[in-house]
C-alpha cells in the first residue's frame, strides 16, 4: 500500500481538477463553423472523381473542400513528404481523408458527408511487410520505386569469430504488435483567421512548431504567419504528432477558405482509424553464447511496418538499431533494421519509440541463454551487463556519467523479494488452476534524440517590474507535467519562491522553435536551457547590483529571495534588486539557450556516439495465471530507474506507474486488429486499456546519479517507465506457466493451446 | 419542466429531450468539464452524477434530467471557496497529469466515498472501473481518494 508522502504540486492541477481547464474543443468563437473528414471504403485506389455536388446543397453546409482547393502543399511529413493533407490521386490506407465538409453544426457536417461520393478504381494492396519488400509487390507509393522505407545497419566485429566462439547458439523469432495510444482525448482543432492575416491554431497536438510547419505549409504561408497556440492536452504519448498536426493544418486550411473560425473535433473512431500507431515487430534472433555465460555474437534481423506514410520510422527504428543488443555487451554484432511499407495504418512515434519491441525479445533472450548454459539469468545478466567504462554495440564508451544497472536491478530484486519469491513460482506444475510466477527485465536508454535530429531548446526568463517573473520554454506541456517542472527548476537556480513564478502560455509566435518534446527529452533539454538563462539572467544582476551591494560582481548569489554579497554580507530583497535594475534600465531578461552535446553516427556499419547521455532501469512483475480462465492477473509491479535528478518526485513517480500500466497493457491485453487494412476495434470497448481493477499496486524507487552532461543533472523518465514492463511479464508468466510467449499481447489461450 | 444543475434551476423544453446530455451541457450550457472521450459509454471521462449517481452523460439524453439533480465538476466547488478536499486530495497525490478523466473520476470517487467512507484500496478499483486514465496507473487516484475519505466520514 502506498502512503501519501510528499504532496505534490503542479501549475495546472486547480484549473484541471475543477473543470476549469479549457481543452481544444472546449473553446468556442464567435461565428464558428465545424469540419469533419470524409473517408472511403478502400486501402488502395485510384481516385478517378469526387463528386461534392450533394453534399454541398446539404443543410447548413457551407463549403465541401478536396485536395485540388489546398493553395500550398498537399504532400508534408517530417521526413518524407509523403502524407498527403487530403488524397488527391490515390487511397493509400483506410485512413486517408478524401475531403473535408464544412456546416454550421458538427451534426449537419457529418450528414452532408456521408453524400460525398468518391470513385476509385482498386489496386491490389499489400498488408505484410515482408511480402512488401518483394521487388514484385504492389507499390504504396509509386515515386518512391520501393516499399523499403528505411534500412538500418550495425557492423561490429566479426561474426565468424563470434559465433566460433560459441558452445551454444539461439535462434529466436518475436513478433510484437500494433498499439494505439489512446490518449484520453481525442484530435481536435480550432482554427481563427485574426483580422491581422495570422491564422491562429489552438489544437490538442503535442508539437507546436511541428504543428506550424504543417498549417503553414498546407496554407501557403510563411511561418510567421501561422501562430501555433498551447492549450492543455488530454495525453499524447508520442501520438499527437502527425496526425494530430495534420488535423490541425485541415482545420487552418477551412478557416482560410471560409473566412470563418472554423473547429473540428475527432470522434474516438475517426481517431482510431487515421492516427499513426506503434511500430509492431517481427525480430529474428541469432545469439552465440559460450558454456561460461558470455554473450559472443548477436546477428539480428528485424522487420517493421511503416504503413502507409513514413513519418518518423526511420527515427524510429534507428533507436530499435542503436540499442539492439539491449543492455549488454557484446563484440561482434550484425544488425539489420527495416522499416517496410504497407497500405495498414502508418506507425509513428509513440512513447519508448523503437526500444520496446526489442527489450521484449532480448529479454526474453538473454533468460533462454541463461537456461541453455545452465546459469541462472541474474547472473547472466551480470556477467553481460553494461559496466562503467563499457563499450555499447556502436563504439560509444560509456564513461561521461554513472552506468547504473547492477544498482537498478539490486533495487528491484531487494524491494520485491526476488530470490525468495523465485522459488515459489510454479511452471505450470501447480496443484491448484492457478499458477504464480516472477519476472525482471532490465534496460538502458539513449536520452533524448541522439543522432536522430538538431537537438536545442531555448528558455525566456522575464523579469517584471514588481519582481513577479515569466517564465516560457520551448517544451510542451503534454500533461506530464513540464512546465511545474520548469518553475521548479528556476525557482530553485534563482533563489526565489515558485510562487513568484508564472508560466506564459507558449505560442510559436513568442519562443524559438525548441524541436519536439518527446523522446524523455522535456526535463533535460528544459531545465538545460532555464539554467542557461538563469546564469545569464544572474550576470545582469550582478553587473546592476554589484555597485548597491559594494562588492565585486563574482561575489553576488541569490538565496531565500534575497540577493546578497558573500564578500561583506550585504543584502537586498530580490524585488529591490529588480526595482535597482530597472531604475538603471537594465531590463532583467534572458534567453537561455540549451545545446545538446555533440553525438555521431556513421550510417554505413552503425557505428557512433549515439546519444550523449544514457538512463538505466529494472522493472519486476508477479502474476497469477489462471488455467482455467486463461487470465493473466497482475498482482505487484516494482520499478527503480535512474534518472539522474528527481525535480518534482510525486509527478515523477506518476511518471512511472503510468508508463509500467501502459507496459502491462502493451504485454498482456492491447492489440490493434487490422484486416485487409482495416482496423476492427476503433473505440475503448473492443480496445482494451488496462483498467484500475487491472492494475497492481506498483512501487517506484527513484535513483538519483547526477548527470555532469545535464545542466541540473536531470535526465528522463517517460518512456524508460514503459519499455520494459512487457518482458518482465512475460518472463513472469513463463515461470508461472513453464512455456514462453514469443508475441504479445500473450495469449495464454493459444500458448496452453500449442503445448497440447 | 425542470432540473437543477449545480444548484441552479434550469426549466427544460420538451424539444431539447432527445437531446445528447454530453452535448448539451458542453455546447448548450457551456459546462465543459464533462469530456467526450469514446462517446459509448465505455471511457468514463462524461461523467456526472445525476440524484448523487455517477451516470455517463454521453449515453443520456436531456429527458433523463427532468426534475433531476445534477452535479457537474463545476459544481463541485464555488470560483472563490477552497476546493473539496477529494479535490485537493487529488492535486495532493498527484493524481493528475493530462486531466482528461479527472472530472469524471473526481465525480465517480465523490458519488463513491457518499456510500462507502471507508473503503479498502480494491473497493475504490472496483468503483473507478468505469473511468479510464491513460496518464497515471491510476495508483496516485487511489491514493487520492483513499485520502479524501476520512472527510466524507465527518
Ligand atoms: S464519453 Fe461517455 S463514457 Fe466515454
Ligand atoms: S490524467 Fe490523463 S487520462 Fe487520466
Amino acid at each position: 500500500m502506498s502512503k501519501l508522502k510528499a504532496k505534490a504540486w503542479r501549475n495546472d492541477a486547480t484549473a484541471k481538477v475543477t473543470g476549469r481547464a479549457k481543452y481544444t474543443d472546449d473553446l468556442k468563437f464567435v461565428d464558428m463553423l465545424h469540419a469533419v473528414p470524409k473517408y472511403t471504403d478502400h486501402v488502395h485506389a485510384k481516385i478517378t472523381g469526387i463528386d461534392t455536388s450533394v453534399a454541398e446543397n446539404c443543410e447548413g453546409v457551407v463549403c465541401v473542400i478536396t485536395a485540388k482547393d489546398i493553395p500550398g502543399q498537399v504532400y508534408w511529413g517530417q521526413i518524407q513528404k509523403d502524407y498527403p493533407m487530403l488524397a488527391q490521386e490515390k487511397i493509400r490506407t483506410h485512413g486517408d481523408v478524401v475531403a473535408l465538409v464544412v456546416a454550421a453544426t458538427r451534426e449537419q457536417a457529418i450528414v452532408a458527408a456521408g453524400k460525398v461520393v468518391v470513385d476509385v478504381e482498386k489496386l491490389p494492396a499489400v498488408f505484410n511487410p515482408k511480402e512488401a519488400m518483394h521487388p514484385d509487390a504492389p507499390l504504396v507509393h509509386e515515386d518512391k520505386g520501393t516499399n523499403i522505407v528505411v534500412h538500418h545497419r550495425v557492423r561490429r566485429g566479426d561474426m565468424k569469430d563470434g559465433f566460433e566462439a560459441a558452445d551454444f547458439i539461439l535462434d529466436e523469432k518475436f513478433n510484437t504488435q500494433f498499439i494505439e495510444h489512446a490518449y484520453m482525448e481525442p484530435e481536435s482543432a480550432v482554427c481563427n483567421p485574426r483580422p491581422d492575416g495570422v491564422m491562429e491554431v489552438y489544437g490538442s497536438m503535442q508539437h507546436p512548431f511541428s504543428t506550424r510547419r504543417f498549417t503553414a505549409a498546407i496554407l501557403g504561408v510563411p511561418l510567421s504567419e501561422v501562430e501555433v497556440i498551447t492549450v492543455p492536452m488530454g495525453g499524447g504519448f508520442g501520438g499527437k504528432d502527425d496526425t494530430a498536426a495534420i488535423v490541425c493544418a485541415r482545420t487552418a486550411l477551412a478557416a482560410q477558405i471560409t473566412g470563418r473560425p472554423v473547429k473540428m473535433t475527432y470522434d474516438r473512431e475517426w481517431s482510431i482509424r487515421e492516427s499513426y500507431k506503434r511500430h509492431p515487430y517481427v525480430i529474428q534472433y541469432k545469439m552465440g553464447v559460450s558454456k561460461d555465460g558470455r554473450i559472443t555474437a548477436v546477428q539480428t534481423s528485424m522487420v517493421t511496418d511503416a504503413g502507409a506514410y513514413c513519418s518518423v520510422t526511420p527515427w524510429v527504428t534507428w533507436r530499435s538499431t542503436v540499442q539492439c543488443c539491449g543492455p549488454y555487451k557484446v563484440d561482434h554484432v550484425h544488425a539489420d533494421v527495416y522499416g517496410v511499407h504497407t497500405n495498414n495504418v502508418f506507425t509513428g512515434a509513440m512513447r519508448g519509440f523503437g526500444s520496446p519491441q526489442v527489450n521484449f525479445a532480448i529479454e526474453q533472450l538473454v533468460e533462454m541463454a541463461a537456461e541453455k548454459v545452465g546459469m541462472d539469468p541474474i547472473a547472466f545478466r551480470r556477467k553481460n551487463m553494461l559496466r562503467q567504462g563499457d563499450t555499447t554495440v556502436t563504439g560509444q564508451v560509456l564513461d561521461t556519467h554513472t552506468v547504473s544497472l547492477d544498482q537498478v536491478l539490486s533495487n528491484v530484486m531487494n524491494e520485491i523479494d526476488y530470490v525468495q519469491k523465485l522459488k515459489r513460482c510454479t511452471y505450470g506444475m501447480s496443484d491448484s488452476d492457478e499458477e504464480y510466477g516472477i519476472g525482471l527485465a532490465l534496460s538502458y536508454r539513449g536520452m533524448s534524440l541522439g543522432a536522430e535530429g538538431v537537438d536545442f531548446c531555448s528558455a525566456i526568463v522575464n523579469v517584471q517590474a514588481d519582481g513577479s517573473i515569466l517564465l516560457e520554454t520551448g517544451i510542451h506541456e503534454n500533461g506530464q507535467g513540464s512546465e511545474s517542472v520548469m518553475i521548479l527548476v528556476l525557482a530553485e537556480a534563482l533563489g526565489v519562491k515558485k510562487e513568484r513564478i508564472r508560466y506564459r502560455r507558449p505560442s510559436t509566435s513568442t519562443i524559438p522553435d525548441s524541436g519536439t518534446t518527446v523522446a524523455s527529452r522535456g526535463t533535460l533539454m528544459g531545465s538545460g536551457a532555464v539554467t542557461k538563462a538563469v546564469d545569464q539572467l544572474k550576470a545582469v544582476f550582478a553587473e546592476g547590483l554589484a555597485e548597491t551591494l559594494e562588492c565585486g560582481e563574482s561575489d553576488i548569489q541569490f538565496k531565500d529571495e534575497k540577493i546578497l554579497s558573500t564578500s561583506n554580507n550585504k543584502w537586498i530583497s530580490f524585488e529591490e534588486g529588480v526595482s535597482i535594475l530597472f531604475s538603471r534600465q537594465m531590463y532583467p531578461f534572458a534567453m537561455g539557450v540549451f545545446k545538446a552535446p555533440r553525438v555521431s553516427w556513421n550510417e554505413e556499419n552503425g557505428q557512433g556516439d549515439a546519444y550523449f547521455t544514457w538512463v538505466y532501469g529494472c522493472q519486476a512483475v508477479e502474476v497469477t495465471v489462471n488455467k482455467k480462465t486463461k487470465k493473466v492477473k497482475i498482482i505487484n509491479a516494482v520499478a527503480s530507474h535512474d534518472i539522474g535528478k528527481a525535480v518534482n518526485p510525486p509527478m515523477l513517480l506518476g511518471q512511472i506507474y503510468g508508463g509500467m500500466a501502459m507496459g502491462l497493457g502493451y504485454g498482456l491485453s492491447e492489440e490493434v486488429v487490422i484486416e485487409q487494412g482495416v482496423i476492427q476495434n476503433t473505440n475503448f470497448h473492443k480496445y482494451k486499456i488496462l483498467r484500475a481493477t487491472d492494475v497492481p499496486e506498483m512501487t517506484g524507487i527513484i535513483v538519483e546519479n547526477h548527470d555532469p552532461r545535464s545542466p541540473i543533472g536531470a535526465k528522463g523518465i517517460g518512456e524508460p517507465a514503459l519499455e520494459i514492463t512487457a518482458p518482465a511479464a512475460a518472463n513472469a508468466v513463463k515461470r508461472a506457466l513453464g512455456i514462453r510467449s514469443h508475441s504479445i499481447p500473450i495469449k495464454v489461450k493459444e500458448m496452453l493451446n500449442k503445448e497440447v | 419542466m425542470k432540473t437543477i444543475i449545480n444548484g441552479v434551476k434550469i426549466s427544460l423544453r420538451a424539444e431539447w429531450f432527445d437531446k445528447d446530455l454530453l452535448d448539451f451541457l458542453r455546447e448548450d450550457l457551456d459546462l465543459t468539464g464533462a469530456k467526450r472521450g469514446c462517446g459509448i459509454g465505455v471511457c468514463g471521462t462524461c461523467v456526472i452524477l445525476i440524484n448523487e449517481l455517477p451516470v455517463q452523460a454521453c449515453k443520456k439524453t436531456v429527458a433523463d434530467i427532468v426534475d433531476m439533480t445534477v452535479l457537474t465538476i463545476e459544481g463541485m466547488s464555488n470560483k472563490d471557496d477552497p476546493l473539496h478536499p477529494l479535490q485537493q486530495a487529488f492535486i495532493d497525490a498527484g493524481a493528475i497529469q493530462c486531466g482528461f478523466c479527472t472530472p469524471g473520476m473526481v465525480l465517480t470517487a465523490h458519488a463513491f466515498l457518499l456510500k462507502n467512507n471507508c473503503p479498502s484500496r480494491e473497493e475504490i478499483r472496483k468503483a473507478i472501473k468505469g473511468n479510464l486514465c491513460r496518464c497515471t496507473g491510476y495508483q496516485q487516484i487511489v491514493d487520492a481518494i483513499e485520502e479524501a475519505a476520512r472527510h466524507y466520514r465527518k
